[in-house]
């Protein structure tokens, strides 16, 4: 009796522990926001099925890796965390698995299927949604004078607010603003940004502040930047300023004004067995699902992208604070702001950033 | 060494000492002069202070302690290029990326010297050192041989009054060795050029100097000329250092000015020279060269002391024999002689009766 | 004897030739070496040969369109992109017949970003024309000529055409042409607008950066490696410690730490203003321009100059200098005439090292250079993993691959590659 029961434990332990071994690679961005994934899906996920996850911290570079991995034949990612943008491409490239969202993600808890939960936010077949997030900036409030800045503009008013200004050193966001404070409304930006006059146009306002402006081109510059009193204002992600100013409480806070939305999800690549598919497809569903999304937001202040996640979002894991005051899609926060337009710059990113260099370098 | 006075000399070390670590002396207590146009050879092992004699005196190391002095001036305190002294080194050290001329041209360049008396100087030296088609060329174009005698022509185009050589035939092989012995002591001699040589070679000092200087240990043992060194050891290291010497250890019974007994370990009974030995009961070291022993009875002197010996081993070496023997427990006794129509030919395992005249046996210290 | 020497050559004792059973004897060892360097061989070609080889390749490979296009393609070749008008039926039906195999297969996406490289537009023209070419039938919705331009104008505009056709060949100098701010156009090669030019500025500035970092590094290191030649051997190797540290740090830390140093609220700035010998309004501006990578690049690089310079001068014999003072020459004239001169192969092996490091550096001068420190291997790099376009970046690489060949040919002819030692 003894022995068959220790035989039986024998047996059910090695079968858990071949469940152990199955592991799956994860592709995304490394730091804090791997950090939130990881306990809101990772872990839970691990628990549930016994999968490990690696972590790879690539996806920077997720579609020239892609890319080439596909080339090779043989592709050692499961799951990638990657911007629209490059979502939208690796499905133009044929590297990223075609999705169809009602029957391969989960519905709401009320039922409504994904695709209309997800909404517009699916902006490709490939695309899984996960976070929305946006583009704007901060300032130190203690080099700004008595008048903080409210409007977008002051990034071109070295004269209300002198000093350094940092911005990406890309087209992307920053002709948009350009144009914007250049007097152009909100809806006719890509229509003139689409012509070589407003190219240019966009350049010259550009032009004006070219002396006072330090290009970044890694997410963690301008918060150090700022940090370090090296500039006023400068432009990165929400996720990050919310983190400068919260967590590390610099002197520093938010113009949510013409911040420019953006999304970040998953993609599964093409070219993986039927068996990592399947157990990616899986992950997927689960990592996406209402409470998951929500609960992400627990750890970083970047809005759930589905409806159904937005009431359940609470309260910072570890500083205890509301998050949803924090989230670029706070309506106190989004009274003016921008979607990325995926399409635009699909088409238009290398020749006006050809253009946008070669100003640079002037 | 009060043989050459004070006031002639050319070169003197007075009293010089050397230390690089503040613990050890590398010299010790160093005083030597030489009058001019002297060819002076500083023989000894590596480690004997001697090349450290030659820095000191060419400017390259300081000297601790003492004076140098160069035709009466103190030089511790002029830089090297500055003191006008010629040197040879021991890899020669010519410039690679010169050619000969160039390199010949170097010191008179730095000189200041104008190009037509340059040249012409050049030619001169590479004539003297028999090179003179050999301008064009770059040292590593050269044999050993060649390039010894560029560096010697470099070393004396500026026309120094004093040479330094730091065994400069060392990398040469035996014959150009020899040859070149030759064209150096006959150079030196032609232009009357003072000359420090150092070699750890006994052969080569014996054969190109006026004196040599024996070091060990950071002193010169002796100082005198090549047939006095030889056949005149002042203590045991130099008959040791200086050509083939046969030793025997004993006890001195009895001692006057010009003949000693000595009982070996063995317990014979010898007659010897006393050299520094001075009181009965001193240890001694009896030393006798291997050509100065004579086993040929019938050439024998007749109040010859003879010692029993054992044949060991007989070695033909073409011109001479030379045969070990055991004498008095040393098995290491070597007996030469000349290869003539009389020659004795000793077999192995045959007992001799050998002997020598008490003033080629001398008692040294032991 | 004679007769071997009148009738040939010479024989071996079994009466082959000799040269034959020479060859023969050292066969056996000639295999033998080469079995021995095999695996390294194997892996320099895998890991070094077929990268370079296939770089080049897709420098200038273009099949893409032929392949996805390959009826379209034979159509438009009797249509003439000069006359101003849009080519005929036959070459829209081909069009749709094309475009349903490649909605099929997803080809048709891939084919548009290629083709937006030379027009901006034609990737979504693609990507939207696609969906809705899928749902034509090929015999019955005929003809398309309408229906196409209906879906997207861009099929009604005779530059489509005329871009599809010129890009229509399966090896292209348009890679090329565009690294050098140039274009393939149906009228031959044309200069990209000005707007556009910054390839070849990016090309001169790197060369000249590097030539820059190379010469500090000469400054800095030779007395460096002077006194690590010359010293004690203690000391020498405390200071050659010191000079490999910045090996054991990692290049993004070493370079995060120059901006600490560098920038206007940095170490070095705030140090000059607490001196007084800067104003506090008008601090340095050292970093985000040549100056910081000038700086960061030539403390980076430092010690690929120094170690070629110091095994270099470490075989130099002391002697040489001592013949030369002895000689009469004063110590400057010694080391100038003497030394220095024997040292000048190291300096050119770590001239080439540094100067070969320095062109292809790209993270250091994305970090600390702006605008104006930035290299042409970050334009590389930037079509590598952002704008996809390979073919771009191959030809840029190919390019600094040449100019490094280019220069490493002047560098023999001037100074002799012999000249050129790691030591020994």
């Amino acid at each position: 009796m003894k022995l068959s029961t220790s035989i039986l434990a024998i047996a059910a332990a090695s079968v858990a522990g071949m469940a152990t071994a199955q592991e799956m690679t994860i592709v995304s961005w490394g730091g804090a926001y791997t950090e939130s994934q990881k306990r809101a899906y990772h872990d839970p996920y691990s628990t549930n099925t016994g999968v490990t996850i690696i972590n790879d911290d690539s996806a920077a570079e997720a579609v020239a890796k892609l890319r080439a991995m596909n080339e090779a034949g043989n592709v050692t990612w499961d799951v990638v965390d990657v911007v629209a943008a490059d979502a939208i491409r690796l499905c133009d490239e044929g590297l990223a698995l075609e999705i169809n969202a009602d029957e391969q993600l989960a519905p709401a808890p009320d039922g409504t299927p994904a695709s209309e939960d997800f909404g517009d936010l699916i902006v490709s077949d490939c695309f899984i949604p996960q976070i929305v997030y946006s583009t704007t900036f901060g300032y130190r409030t203690d080099l700004v004078g008595d008048t903080p800045p409210t409007d977008v503009c002051a990034v071109f008013d070295t004269e209300a607010y002198p000093g350094m200004r940092s911005l990406e050193k890309r087209p992307i966001n920053n002709m948009e603003w350009a144009l914007i404070c250049d007097g152009v409304a909100f809806e006719d930006v890509y229509d003139v940004l689409e012509t070589e006059e407003g190219q240019e146009q966009a350049l010259a306002k550009l032009d004006t502040i070219k002396d006072s402006v330090i290009w970044w081109s890694a997410g963690a510059d301008t918060p150090q930047l700022l940090a370090d009193g090296e500039v006023v204002m400068g432009s990165t992600y929400n996720g990050r300023l919310f983190s400068l100013i919260e967590e590390q409480n610099q002197p520093v806070a938010m113009l949510w004004d013409a911040q420019v939305f953006d999304l970040d999800g998953w993609i599964i690549p093409t070219g993986l067995s039927e068996e990592r598919t399947q157990r990616a497809l899986d992950y997927v569903y689960f990592a996406t699902d209402t409470q998951r999304l929500a609960d992400q937001a627990k750890y970083i202040s970047y809005g759930p992208a589905r409806a159904s996640s937005a009431p359940l979002v609470g309260t910072h894991a570890d500083l205890g604070i509301e998050m949803a005051p924090h989230m670029p899609t706070d309506p106190e926060n989004s009274k003016r702001t921008f979607l990325y337009n995926y399409e635009f710059w699909a088409d238009y990113r290398d020749d006006i950033d050809a253009k946008f260099q070669a100003w640079l370098s002037q | 060494m009060t043989d050459t006075a004070v006031d002639e000399a050319f070169v003197q070390f007075d009293r010089v000492q050397k230390s690089y670590d503040g613990e050890i002396l590398v010299v010790k207590d160093l005083n030597l002069s030489m009058p001019k146009g002297e060819f002076l050879t500083m023989l000894g092992p590596s480690g004997s202070g001697k090349t450290t004699c030659l820095m000191m005196l060419a400017g390259f190391e300081t000297a601790t302690h003492g004076e140098i002095l160069l035709d009466g001036q103190p030089i511790n305190n002029i830089p090297p290029h500055k003191r006008g002294i010629g040197m040879v080194f021991q890899n020669y050290a010519l410039f690679p990326h010169m050619t000969v001329a160039e390199n010949l041209a170097f010191p008179l360049e730095v000189r200041k010297m104008g190009k037509s008396e340059r040249d012409q100087k050049v030619k001169r030296a590479l004539d003297m050192v028999q090179m003179g088609d050999f301008g064009g060329r770059r040292p590593a174009q050269l044999s050993g041989g060649q390039q010894q005698r560029i560096a010697l022509a470099r070393a004396l185009v500026f026309e120094p009054e004093l040479v330094l050589m730091d065994e400069p035939l060392g990398a040469l092989d035996k014959q150009l060795r020899e040859h070149m012995q030759f064209e150096i002591t006959r150079l030196a001699h032609d232009l009357g050029i003072t000359t420090v040589y150092v070699t750890h070679d006994q052969t080569e000092a014996l054969t190109m100097s006026d004196r040599v200087a024996v070091f060990e240990d950071g002193r010169i043992q002796q100082l005198a000329p090549p047939d006095e060194l030889y056949e005149e050891p002042a203590n045991s290291f130099v008959a040791q250092f200086i050509g083939e010497n046969n030793t025997l250890l004993g006890e001195i019974v009895e001692v006057g000015t010009d003949s000693c007994v000595v009982k070996l370990d063995s317990g014979e009974l010898i007659d010897a020279l006393p050299v520094n030995v001075s009181n009965v009961g001193d240890r001694t070291k009896v030393s006798i060269r291997p050509e100065r022993v004579e086993f040929n009875k019938d050439r024998l002197n007749p109040n010859a002391h003879t010692i029993k010996a054992e044949v060991k081993e007989f070695i033909y070496m073409g011109d001479i024999f030379r045969f070990r023997l055991s004498v008095a427990g040393n098995d290491d006794f070597i007996v030469k002689t000349r290869n003539a129509p009389d020659a004795v030919k000793l077999t192995p395992g045959e007992t001799i009766e050998i002997g020598w005249l008490p003033q080629d046996c001398r008692a040294l210290d032991a | 004897m004679s007769d071997t020497a009148q009738d040939g050559p010479m024989l071996a004792a079994d009466g082959t030739t000799l040269k034959q059973s020479l060859a023969r004897s050292l066969r056996r060892e000639k295999m033998r070496a080469l079995l021995l360097i095999a695996p390294l061989l194997i892996f320099i070609f895998l890991s070094f040969v077929v990268p370079i080889v296939s770089m080049l390749f897709r420098s200038i490979e273009n099949s893409i369109l032929q392949d996805t296009l390959p009826e379209t393609v034979v159509a438009l070749e009797n249509w003439d992109d000069q006359s101003g008008e849009l080519p005929d039926e036959e070459v829209y039906a081909a069009f749709v017949r094309d475009m349903l195999v490649a909605v099929d297969a997803k080809t048709h996406t891939r084919l548009g970003t290629r083709l937006n490289y030379e027009e901006t537009g034609m990737s979504s023209m693609f990507r939207r024309s696609g969906r809705q070419i899928s749902r034509l039938d090929p015999v019955e919705d005929a003809p398309f000529k309408d229906k196409l331009i209906d879906i997207h104008d861009g099929w009604g505009d005779v530059n489509t055409w005329a871009v599809i056709k010129t890009h229509a060949v399966p090896y292209t100098n348009g890679y090329f042409l565009n690294a050098v701010d140039m274009q393939r156009t149906p009228e031959g090669a044309q200069a990209q607008p000005e707007s556009k030019q910054i390839l070849v500025k990016l090309f001169g500035r790197t060369l000249y950066m590097s030539l820059v970092i190379t010469g500090f590094c000469i400054l800095l290191g030779y007395p460096i490696a002077f006194l690590l030649a010359n010293l004690p051997m203690r000391s020498a190797n405390l200071l050659m410690i010191l000079v490999l540290l910045p090996f054991w740090t990692s290049l993004l830390v070493r370079t995060s730490a120059w901006k600490v140093m560098l920038q206007q609220q940095g170490v070095i700035n705030d140090t000059l203003v607490w001196l007084g010998l800067v104003d506090d309004a008008a601090r340095l501006i050292i970093i985000n321009n040549q100056i910081g990578t000038i700086v960061a690049m030539t403390h980076i690089l430092l010690p690929f100059m120094i170690l070629p310079m110091y095994s270099v001068m470490q075989t130099i014999p002391p002697t040489y200098v001592r013949a030369a003072k002895s000689l009469g020459a004063t110590n400057w004239t010694a080391f100038w005439r003497v030394y220095f001169p024997q040292s000048i192969p190291g300096i050119g092996a770590g001239s080439i090292l540094v100067f070969i490091l320095a062109i292809g550096y790209y993270i250091t001068p994305e970090i600390v250079g702006g605008t104006q420190g930035v290299f042409i291997s970050n334009r590389i790099a930037y079509h590598i993993s952002s704008s996809l376009n390979w073919g771009l970046a191959a030809a840029l690489g190919t390019i600094l691959l040449g100019a490094v060949l280019i220069l490493y040919w002047a560098y023999d002819r001037i100074v002799g590659i012999d000249n050129v030692k790691l030591g020994g």
